[in-house]
């Protein structure tokens, strides 16, 4: 009745990869497209959220590499609608946030995207430090590296003016542990920085 | 004086939407003879019918027109009211507003005008129409099953466990059908044998159930509940009384190399065989076309060894009649074969096959046993293309239809290759995936999510060899029509579900009608599935159209209750619309000729000749005269009647004549 799980050689897929690591299907994907249909941002994506699906379930060396080389990654916000609304309860953001680690890993990473990997790396550098968001210590840093000095500075008075941008961080109590846990995870051999 | 009611049906909308029916009644209710006229919503509804019965007793009508939709359906609702009301229910006419009128027409005046033309001309139809009386007809309680395939065992065991006889007639040397043939089934996966022999089984131990293999129908006459079925037993060459079953005969025949047609061409029988293990009635035939002795004279090996002194060369096909009530049709389908594709290698590569093909490779009792090996050189192929929607939905072919069963069994096939060559590669090319059906589905699921089967959305363009490999150009339509090339070691065609060999001539044999695929016709496609437009003659399975396991047996269990529910009574009834050669006093007795021409047009052999005899006996006219219980009323007859001297009841010159001169003398 019920098929019987063999031990199947592994072909090293990216799909193979997912199910192992985050325990997501991509198989299970029957291109519905109903994820692409309510992305917010799937209009400024090369490929719809969909199409990615499709292109790490073909387990096509050529095909993974362009989902991987995709701006569609980068672009996803992780707001999880996809998610909610996927009628296979495919966890679309995880695969998303693999596809991005693994693109980042092997160099692949969309070129438009360096500004995206910037404020990323940014905002963990304030994690990293206060063990919370620093507003102010985030646009700098990711000015810093992004070299953007000019985007959305005229955002910045307003922001001042109702408190939102404070000049010292507010640190938390057990800041020790937070470096504990950077330095066991990202601070490893292949994590960022 | 003729005082006739009429009543005008707006059916819902369906009438009243184009035609003004308060307009209708009003006008029509102006005609001389109309003594009560009236419109509304639902004639055949409850209170309609009750509108019509009330207005009878209380007008005292001696006709009525219910102004609705096609007689088809509704005429014997409303008869039936009629007679009810105590009026004679032939003086009750339908005038077919609906699809006449209201359903081809915009709504105008002119649409108007039309129904009232129509209900006018039946108004003086009925002031014609004579008070009829049903001919009764008795019941033959046996009938014949045609086909032993899965529908047909369905159909035989049902009617023979309500206490009828049955003849279940069988083209094949054994019953069974494709089901036999077949490994597992979806959605389940329980071997496919296993479920039907014992059926098999069944049928051939039932004391009501005649059972004749190598059989074929070549001639029905009767009609309901009269069949007399002409069946051609075809020689087996061997006395069945005798023959023991033992085998022997088999191994000892030297002509071994025939293609199987149970193996689907993937294994060999002899030219005495049994087609398969299990088969019921599980003693050979002999195949004349390949059989050295029927060839070149000698040999009679079989009949050498044959312990019991079975075989009999000489044998000659045997012509039986069966007297019959009900015929089942149950014969089944077939898929195209490979040779239809030229572009998916055609006669150019033994290891393109066909599901049939796959499902002999698959069985445990097929010819690898159940390993999945090719045909060309038996090797375990690594990986396999199925392509699903070959040659079904295709106008291009000629099939513009669904085969309907393809998607599941290419999704039971690619599970059962992974199931039994675990590394292999499984690739499915689909259009859609049709799995309406219980748990049908979670199936295809499973073996996209469980068992790795590569699904990719698009048609196969082309197959061509290379390397030793089959190399499947087709494209990824879910990924802008990328173009997607797969070395396979074997292909798959779902090759689309068609009508079996012999369909139109069986369907011309019983007068049966049958669909531009040659599949059998249903008399309607939602309140009529099982019956055809012949009355007594019933569908069950896939000679109807493709249909899968459960919907075959399902037809065959609702074919056998409308020929028990016929068996039901001893005497039929019918409607008295039959043709009549009129009579009189003497001297002149008819204005029949005694010309005959109506003798060979009748498509019924329904008319005869009777004598006319004198007080001394002497026969001195010879007149035409109609059998009632055959004649089915087409009128052919009156059209070719030189002394205008047949009539055909509820149609007679004189009502239709009444007819034409209402529609002139506006």
């Amino acid at each position: 009745m019920s098929s019987v799980q063999h031990q199947v050689q592994k072909k090293g897929s990216l799909m193979e990869e997912i199910l192992d690591s985050r325990e997501i299907s991509v198989q299970k994907c029957y291109q519905c497209g109903k994820c692409s249909a309510g992305c917010p941002v799937a209009e400024d994506m090369d490929y719809p959220p969909s199409v990615i699906m499709r292109m790490v379930q073909t387990e096509d060396k050529a095909m993974e590499e362009a989902a991987l080389r995709s701006m569609t990654i980068w672009l996803c916000v992780t707001c999880e609608t996809c998610a909610a609304r996927c009628p296979m309860e495919i966890d679309i953001p995880g695969v998303m946030d693999y596809l991005r680690q693994r693109s980042y890993e092997k160099g692949m990473a969309n070129p438009k995207a360096n500004h995206i990997i910037s404020f990323h790396k940014a905002f963990l550098d304030s994690i990293d430090y206060t063990g919370r968001l620093y507003e102010l210590g985030l646009i700098v840093d990711y000015k810093m590296r992004s070299f953007q000095l000019q985007q959305d500075v005229d955002l910045a008075p307003g922001m001042i003016a109702r408190g939102k941008l404070g000049f010292f961080p507010e640190l938390i109590k057990g800041r020790k542990n937070m470096t504990d846990i950077f330095r066991k995870t990202l601070h490893k051999k292949g994590g960022l920085k | 004086m003729a005082r006739i009611g009429v009543f005008i049906c707006h059916c819902g909308e369906n009438i009243s939407a184009t035609v003004d029916c308060a307009k209708v009644a009003n006008t029509i209710a102006k005609i001389n003879g109309v003594a009560y006229s009236t419109d509304y919503k639902y004639m055949c509804s409850d209170p309609g019918q009750t509108l019509i019965k009330d207005a009878i007793r209380e007008k005292h009508l001696t006709g009525v027109v219910v102004a609705a939709c096609s007689p088809r359906m509704h005429e014997p609702t409303f008869r039936k009211a009629v007679a009810e009301a105590g009026l004679n229910s032939f003086l009750c006419e339908m005038a077919n507003l609906r699809e006449h009128v209201s359903w081809v027409h915009e709504k105008a005046e002119s649409t108007t005008q039309k129904a009232i033309d129509i209900v006018r001309t039946l108004v003086e139809k009925v002031k014609k129409n004579q008070p009829l009386d049903p001919i009764k007809v008795p019941v033959t309680k046996r009938a014949v099953v045609i086909g032993g395939g899965v529908a047909g065992i369905q159909a035989a065991l049902d009617i023979a466990n309500c206490g009828h006889e049955v003849v279940m007639i069988e083209r094949e040397p054994s019953i069974g059908g494709h089901m036999s043939q077949l490994s597992e089934t979806f959605p389940t996966l329980d071997c496919s044998q296993c479920i039907l022999t014992p059926r098999m089984v069944e049928v051939a131990q039932h004391p009501n159930i005649t059972l004749y293999t190598y059989a074929e129908v070549i001639g029905l006459e009767g009609f309901i509940g009269n069949f007399k079925v002409k069946v051609r037993k075809k020689s087996k060459s061997l006395d069945e009384d005798l023959c023991t079953g033992c085998g022997l005969c088999t191994t000892k025949c030297p002509v071994k190399k025939i293609p199987s047609e149970f193996e689907q061409g993937l294994g060999f029988r002899p030219a005495i065989y049994v087609p398969f293990p299990q088969a019921v009635p599980n003693k050979p035939v002999i195949d004349r076309i390949n059989c050295t002795y029927y060839t070149k004279g000698k040999c009679r090996v079989c009949e050498k060894v044959c312990p019991t002194k079975a075989i009999r060369f000489d044998q000659e096909d045997e012509i039986v009649d069966i007297e019959a009530g009900a015929l089942v049709l149950a014969t089944g389908f077939n898929i195209l074969k490979t040779n239809f594709f030229p572009e998916y290698g055609y006669g150019k590569y033994k290891d393109v096959i066909d599901g049939l093909q796959f499902e002999r490779l698959a069985s445990a009792s097929g010819p690898t046993l159940g390993e999945i090996r090719r045909p060309s050189d038996g090797k375990v192929p690594e990986k396999i293309v199925f392509v699903a929607c070959a040659g079904s939905r295709d106008p291009a072919k000629g099939i513009e239809y669904c085969s309907k069963i393809c998607c599941m069994y290419t999704a039971k096939h690619a599970m059962l290759y992974k199931h039994k060559v675990h590394n292999g590669e499984a690739y499915v090319f689909y259009m859609d995936i049709r799995a309406g059906g219980k748990n049908y589905e979670e199936f295809v699921r499973r073996a996209i999510a469980e068992d790795d089967a590569k699904y990719v959305r698009g048609r196969v363009s082309t197959i061509y060899e290379r390397d030793g490999k089959l190399i499947v150009k087709g494209a990824d339509t879910l990924l802008n029509g990328r173009p997607v090339e797969i070395e396979a070691d074997m292909v798959v065609l779902a090759t689309a579900g068609i009508a079996n060999h012999g369909a139109e001539e069986l369907a011309q044999t019983l007068h049966v009608s049958y669909d531009a695929y040659k599949f059998f016709a249903e008399a309607h496609p939602k309140l009529k599935p099982v019956e055809t437009n012949t009355a007594g003659i019933f569908l069950a399975g896939a000679c109807q159209a493709p249909k899968d396991i459960p919907e075959s047996v399902a037809a065959a269990s609702g074919a056998a209750v409308k020929v028990a529910a016929l068996f039901s009574n001893d005497e039929l009834t019918r409607d008295p619309l039959v043709a009549v050669v009129n009579r009189f006093g003497p001297p002149l007795f008819s204005t029949c000729v005694g010309c005959f021409m109506c003798q060979p047009v009748c498509p019924y052999q329904a008319i005869e000749k009777e004598e006319i005899k004198d007080r001394a006996g002497n026969v001195f006219k010879v007149l035409a005269k109609v059998n009632p219980g055959l004649c089915q009323g087409c009128g052919t007859c009156v059209a070719l009647c030189r002394s205008k001297s047949i009539d055909i009841y509820g149609y007679t010159n004189q009502q239709v004549y009444q007819e034409v001169v209402a529609l002139l003398n506006e």
